[in-house]
C-alpha cells in the first residue's frame, strides 16, 4: 500500500517537473527541473529493487550531467527569451505526435499485459546478494568487454570534449618550459668593453 | 493497489513522449533539445529497470548502465560543440547551424 502510494507520488512529480523541462521560460528552471526528474527517477528505481542505478543516476546524472548543463546555461550569454519564439507554431505538429506516440506506447503496455498483471516484486534478491553485488557479479565477468567499451566511449568522449574547446589565442604570455630550460647564457649574456669615462653609448 | 510492470511502462511512455514533445517544439533551443534527449533515454531506463525488476534478470540493470555512459558522453560532448559554436557565432540559434558547412 505505502509502496503503492510512494509509486504514484514518484510517477506523478516526475512527469509533472519532466513536462516543466520542456515549459519552462527560463533555462536555468529547466535545468533545476531536469534535476528533480532525474532524482525521482531515482526513488522509482528505488521501488523497483535498483539501488545501485538509482545512486548511480543520483551521482552520475544530478551531480555530473546536470551540473554541465546548468554551467553552459549559465556561461553562454544567450538571449533565451528570443529563441523561445515559435514554441506556439510548433505546437500543433508536436502535440499531434506526441499523442500519437503516447497513444502507441500506451496501448503496447497494456495490451501485452496479459501475463505483466503479477505485482513487481520490490527489492527481492535472489540468494541474499545485494544488488550492487549482484550487478558486480555479472558486470565484471559477462558483461566486461561491454563494461570495458563502455570505459572506451567515456574516453573518446573526453577527449573530444577538450579538442572541441580548447583554443589557443595569440597574444597570451604562457610559460614555456622547453624554451625556458633550452635558454644558453650565449644568447642570454652579451658582454661589452666599455671604455673608461665614456658611459654606454 | 499493486503496482505492476505496466504502471512504469506507462510512467516510461509518457517520459518518452514528453522528450519527442520538448524536441518538436523547443525546435530553435539546442541546450532544451539536449535536455529533452536526456528525458528520453531516462524513460529507456526505466523501462530496462522495470523489465529488469519483473523478469528476476540483472541484465537490464547492465544495460542501464550502458544507456546511462553513453547520455553521459552525449551530453559533454553536445555541450562542447555548443559552446564552440557560441564562441564562433555569438548565438545558439538552431538555423543558423547549416552555414557551418565547409
Amino acid at each position: 500500500m505505502l509502496a503503492a502510494i510512494a509509486f504514484y507520488v514518484l510517477a506523478a512529480v516526475a512527469v509533472i517537473s519532466a513536462f516543466a523541462v520542456i515549459a519552462a521560460r527560463n533555462p536555468v528552471h529547466s535545468v533545476l527541473f531536469l534535476i528533480l526528474t532525474f532524482f525521482t527517477a531515482a526513488g522509482l528505481f528505488v521501488l523497483l529493487g535498483a539501488e545501485f542505478l538509482a545512486m548511480l543516476l543520483v551521482v552520475v546524472y544530478v551531480g555530473a550531467v546536470a551540473v554541465l548543463f546548468l554551467f553552459v546555461v549559465m556561461m553562454l550569454d544567450v538571449d533565451f527569451a528570443e529563441l523561445k519564439q515559435g514554441f506556439l507554431s510548433y505546437m500543433p505538429v508536436g502535440a499531434l505526435v506526441a499523442a500519437v506516440l503516447l497513444a502507441e506506447l500506451v496501448l503496447v503496455a497494456f495490451a501485452a499485459s496479459g501475463a505483466r498483471g503479477a505485482p513487481l516484486a520490490i527489492a527481492e534478491t535472489s540468494g541474499g546478494v545485494t544488488n550492487a553485488e549482484a550487478i558486480g557479479l555479472v558486470l565484471y565477468t559477462e558483461y566486461l568487454l561491454a563494461f570495458q567499451l563502455a570505459g572506451l566511449v567515456l574516453l573518446v568522449a573526453m577527449i573530444g570534449a577538450i579538442v572541441l574547446t580548447l583554443r589557443h589565442r595569440p597574444g597570451v604570455k604562457k610559460q614555456d618550459i622547453s624554451a625556458q630550460v633550452g635558454r644558453r647564457r650565449s644568447e642570454a649574456v652579451e658582454l661589452k668593453d666599455i671604455r673608461p669615462g665614456q658611459g654606454l653609448g | 493497489m499493486d503496482i505492476t510492470l505496466t504502471h512504469y511502462l506507462v510512467v516510461a511512455a509518457l517520459l518518452f513522449t514528453i522528450g519527442v514533445f520538448g524536441i518538436f517544439v523547443n525546435r530553435k533551443n539546442v541546450i532544451i533539445i539536449l535536455m529533452s534527449i536526456e528525458l528520453v533515454l531516462l524513460s529507456v531506463n526505466i523501462n530496462l529497470v522495470a523489465f529488469s525488476a519483473f523478469l528476476q534478470n540483472i541484465e537490464g540493470q547492465i544495460f542501464a548502465m550502458m544507456v546511462l555512459t553513453v547520455a553521459a558522453a552525449e551530453a559533454a560532448v553536445g555541450l562542447a560543440i555548443l559552446v564552440t559554436y557560441f564562441r564562433n557565432r555569438g548565438g545558439i540559434a538552431v538555423e543558423d547551424i547549416n552555414q557551418m558547412r565547409g
